[in-house]
């Protein structure tokens, strides 16, 4: 087990250094002067050629890609102009409240997903089966930047209930920072909710139609535990799949409701900073997102081993 | 030859008859196929010019002076605003998707056939695509790209190819070690004829299905960027722009954002919905 996140963690250096280079391309891509772009029409040219000075951009293409790999491998992000902070101190500020409601959408999906797929497949073909899939159905149809504008405008507008927007401080007491974070955790959650309840409804499917199930019925054990410890363990596998995939999913939504909800995250920074054409913040923040996602990713694939260590993950490299 | 295609038409006839028994896959295909005579027949259908403002008349209510579903902040007609963005979802639905997957079905190929240091270059390089989330990716190729259809096309497009690549490598590397392939081989045919007579072919269902669901994934993220104000440029009528717009004026006129969000979901719906029944149909083995 040990070698074998040793050597996940080994190969994570040439991914991670493909995902600098990608960015990189892309960043380089952006027609005309960058540093021109950044400062606005407004601009002195002595200002732009200051920047251009700053940003590197009057090095050779191979050295410009050198010295920003260097600094990215001490997490040196860059500075932002229009905050006048170093990216990586704005990120960090923000990281926080992302993840904060990236893990109570996660924890209301998987709460609500599972137990509804679970309730799906042994009500199979009944009424509350049509309905937790037609209800699933929606959900991942749904675009969540539309709902949490829906959501806002029953519960916020016509109801009262709870705030539109921003993020409640826990010195206002736990009641406020949770009413704040309702709405966006609930529109983050859709998508995710959705997902689970279909997978673990199919996968469920698949396990209780085997004949162990079969037997351990036979033999007279309650229904809850063939359920709960038989048949859902076995499940198990490919939901964990797809609770990997949901972290990306998490993050990406995140841009989106963070942008609905005045959420202080990382994916409002990166809207801000694009209205503010500020192409090292975005950058900085897009390669933290990524660098986040990938880590998250190895940690789903040790824990895939550790339920299910039949798994040969070598053999595909691990990915899915 | 005639045989072949008498053959052919049949399992064609079978696919669509599978798909019309499977209840929830009829309501996609019905709602696929208005979306897509809409999108055709949009000035047709539309009651106004999409991009017609009128100062003196904005924010009227639903079924006023002949605006089926009231104006925007212009005065423009959201009725033919919905219409017209119709026709703008389904072609960067379809384009966005035909762009990712040829290019990722080229890649894919090439990576799953040859093997080896290919293999291992353009995986890697999917790999490194893969850890931006999708919406993440199309954003920021945005803010490098600038606004516009076509732009919002290959965004979504590349977003789209790491996901073609895997599918089909996948699906190569399974079809390469059987056996009439190998007879393919010994008879002499080409790398060339081998890939696209015979592999490509036997990838053909999962990427339709899988091509299915990313048409609906492209349209939400092509509303997604209009509605960050990446996407479409203003005044043309995308239902994402529309929703951003009744943002603004969300308390005064709810009916801009309500259907224009409306559209989106139904036709996603209709798409997944069609995508389910596809997969059933077609390749009953892939899981969501």
């Amino acid at each position: 087990m040990g070698s074998y996140i040793l050597k996940r963690l080994i190969n994570l250096i040439p991914t991670l250094l493909v995902v600098a280079i990608i960015v990189f391309v892309i960043t380089r891509l952006i027609p005309g002067d960058p540093a021109a772009v950044m400062l606005g029409p407004q601009a002195s040219v002595e200002d732009v050629a200051n920047l251009r000075d700053e940003l590197g951009l009057n090095e050779s293409v191979p050295a410009q890609f050198i010295s920003y790999v260097a600094d990215l491998a001490q997490l040196n992000l860059g500075h932002s102009y229009s905050y006048s902070e170093s990216v990586i101190g704005l990120i960090l500020e923000r990281f926080p409240n992302t993840v904060i409601l990236a893990l109570a959408a996660l924890v209301i999906a998987v709460v609500i997903g599972i137990p509804a797929g679970i309730l799906a497949a042994r009500k199979q073909n009944k009424m509350i089966d049509y309905a937790v899939m037609l209800v699933s159905l929606v959900g991942v149809s749904m675009p969540i930047f539309w709902l949490g504008i829906m959501l806002v405008l029953l519960f916020s507008v016509n109801l009262g209930w709870l705030p539109a927007t921003g993020m409640g401080s826990l010195e206002d007491g736990v009641w406020t920072y949770i009413k704040h974070l309702i709405l966006p955790a609930f529109a983050l959650a859709t998508i995710p909710m959705a997902t689970f309840a279909r997978i673990t409804r199919s996968s469920m499917l698949e396990v209780i139609s085997q004949d162990y199930i079969k037997t351990a019925r036979s033999k007279g054990i309650k229904e809850y535990l063939v359920i709960g410890k038989h048949a859902f363990k076995n499940a198990l596998t490919p939901i964990l799949t797809v609770l990997g995939m949901q972290i990306s999913n998490l993050l990406g939504g995140a841009v989106l409701t963070e942008t609905i909800f005045s959420w202080p995250g990382m994916g409002r920074l990166i809207v801000d900073a694009i209205d503010k054409r500020d192409f090292v913040v975005v950058q900085g923040t897009v390669i933290f997102i990524a660098l986040i996602f990938v880590l998250i990713n190895l940690a789903v694939d040790i824990l895939y081993k550790v339920v299910n260590p039949k798994v040969n993950l070598e053999s595909d490299g691990g990915k899915k | 030859m005639a045989q072949a295609i008498v053959n052919d038409n049949k399992k064609k006839n079978t696919l669509l008859r599978k798909l019309l028994k499977n209840k929830l896959a009829s309501i996609g295909l019905v709602i696929v196929a208005i979306m897509t005579i809409i999108a055709i027949f949009a000035p047709l259908i539309a009651t106004h010019p999409p991009n017609e403002m009128s100062i003196g008349k904005s924010f009227l209510p639903v079924n006023t002076e002949g605006h089926l579903l009231g104006t925007d902040n212009y005065g423009r007609d959201l009725f033919s605003r919905l219409i017209y963005g119709t026709r703008i979802s389904m072609i960067v639905g379809i384009a966005a998707v035909l762009f990712g997957a040829i290019f990722g079905t080229l890649l894919g190929l090439l990576a799953g056939y040859f093997g080896g240091r290919l293999d291992s270059m353009i995986m890697r390089t999917m790999d490194g695509l893969f850890a931006f989330p999708f919406i993440l990716l199309a954003i920021t190729l945005m803010t490098v790209l600038g606004q516009g259809l076509v732009n919002v096309i290959v965004a979504i497009g590349i977003a789209n190819i790491p996901g073609f690549a895997r599918l089909v490598r996948g699906q190569v590397l399974s079809v390469k070690e059987e056996e009439f392939i190998e007879v393919t081989h010994s008879l002499g045919a080409t790398h060339k004829r081998i890939i696209f007579s015979h592999i490509l072919p036997n990838c053909m269902a999962p990427l339709i299905v899988y091509g299915t669901m990313s048409t609906a994934g492209a349209i939400i993220s092509e509303a997604a960027l209009s509605f960050l104000g990446l996407g479409i440029q203003p005044p043309t009528a995308s239902w994402g722009s529309i929703l951003k717009d009744g943002k603004d004026f969300l308390v005064l006129n709810p009916q801009m954002a309500t259907y224009s969000g409306i559209c989106i979901l139904l036709t996603v719906l209709g798409i997944n919905l069609l995508g389910d029944g596809l997969r059933d149909a077609l390749d009953p083995k892939m899981k969501v």
